[in-house]
């Protein structure tokens, strides 16, 4: 971004505002005065640009910025987080498992087929750690998207409330159980299910 | 009554790596004839045309959820209708044991799961073995 380029988007959208107006003042006192026409066709355009920017700003409004930001992409990123730590936490167990079974193959029989298998078992988990790569590469990306949206809603001038959560689900029928794996607190544990079918079985 | 362990067992799961895994883990509990289908209407197709002992199936599937094969089993007036079903799934919201219940499942795992609970699950369905 130039020095210029910078100075402009620090300005707030007031300032902005007033400035086009400077600028299409100026252009429309230096348009000779006889030629009405071209001075109602500018005029017209300038009518026409001014209905565009309206309909761009309420079709921002109602992408519902504030839910992209505070749901979808606080979600998303949510979710990406638990994907590596519980890849990380998986292949930590299977590690631990090939340790054990290193040592319980030292000095048995096949001991070298087994460690060789085990190896490659070794080697199969590095993909915990380029796929923790790629997830931090993918949650950059929601990041510039945030980024974008904010400074689109900023020029704009759009008003934009901070996202409180809805609770509402339109989805009909059986859809609305498909909601995937928890993050806590909805995610209820096995212990917790054996409970409720406990208490549902004594419900009769 | 002694579980029989030469039982048909069909297994429902539209992951390949989990139908792999839950077999491996029967294959250690003793049961050799495990069956797979990849959602609830290949399973439909299955329990048709073989008698099962025991199914597990997920929830999340397409075309046909787990849920909706329950439903349809429960639903039927061949001998199927009766088959024990364990629902494996990811979905740990209240709501959906408790639907799951209501349609008649007889057990619920969430995943992950080990061994053993699949296991204490299948035991308690089906009895020690």
């Amino acid at each position: 971004m130039t020095v210029g380029e910078k100075q402009l988007s620090s300005e707030t959208t007031e300032n902005k505002k007033a400035k086009i107006v400077k600028i299409i003042s100026s252009v429309i006192d230096k348009v000779d005065k006889n030629q009405q026409v071209s001075l109602n066709s500018i005029m017209l355009q300038l009518r026409d640009l001014l209905l565009v920017i309206d309909e761009m700003r309420h079709e921002v409004g109602t992408l519902s910025p504030q839910e992209i930001k505070g749901k979808h992409i606080a979600g998303a990123t949510d979710e990406l987080d638990a994907i590596v730590e519980a890849t990380s936490e998986a292949t930590g167990v299977i590690m631990d498992c090939c340790d054990v079974i290193q040592e319980k193959a030292a000095g048995a029989d096949g001991e070298a087929a087994i460690n060789e298998e085990v190896m490659k078992i070794y080697e199969a988990c590095s993909f915990q750690d380029v796929t923790g790569q790629r997830i931090s590469k993918v949650v950059k990306t929601f990041q510039t998207i945030e980024d974008k949206v904010d400074h689109l809603v900023s020029v704009l001038g759009i008003k934009v409330k901070e996202y409180v959560g809805d609770d509402e689900d339109d989805r009909d029928g059986d859809e609305r159980f498909l909601n995937g794996p928890q993050l806590p607190p909805e995610a209820i544990s096995q212990d917790d299910i054996d409970k409720l079918l406990a208490e549902l079985d004594a419900a009769g | 009554m002694a579980v029989d362990m030469n039982m048909n067992v069909l297994i429902v799961d539209d992951y390949t790596t989990m139908l792999r895994i839950i077999k491996n883990l029967l294959k250690q509990l003793g049961f050799n004839n495990v069956d797979e289908a990849t959602d609830g209407t290949m399973a439909l197709d299955k329990v048709k045309i073989k008698p099962y002992g025991l199914v597990i199936s997920d929830w999340n599937m397409e075309p046909m959820t787990g849920y909706e094969f329950l439903k349809q089993v429960r639903a039927s007036d061949k001998e199927y209708k009766t088959v024990p079903f364990i629902m494996v799934t990811a979905e740990s919201k209240t709501e959906n044991v408790i639907a799951a219940k209501k349609a008649g499942v007889n057990n619920y795992i969430v995943k992950p799961f080990n061994a053993e609970t699949l296991k204490s699950k299948i035991t308690a369905v089906l009895g020690e073995f």
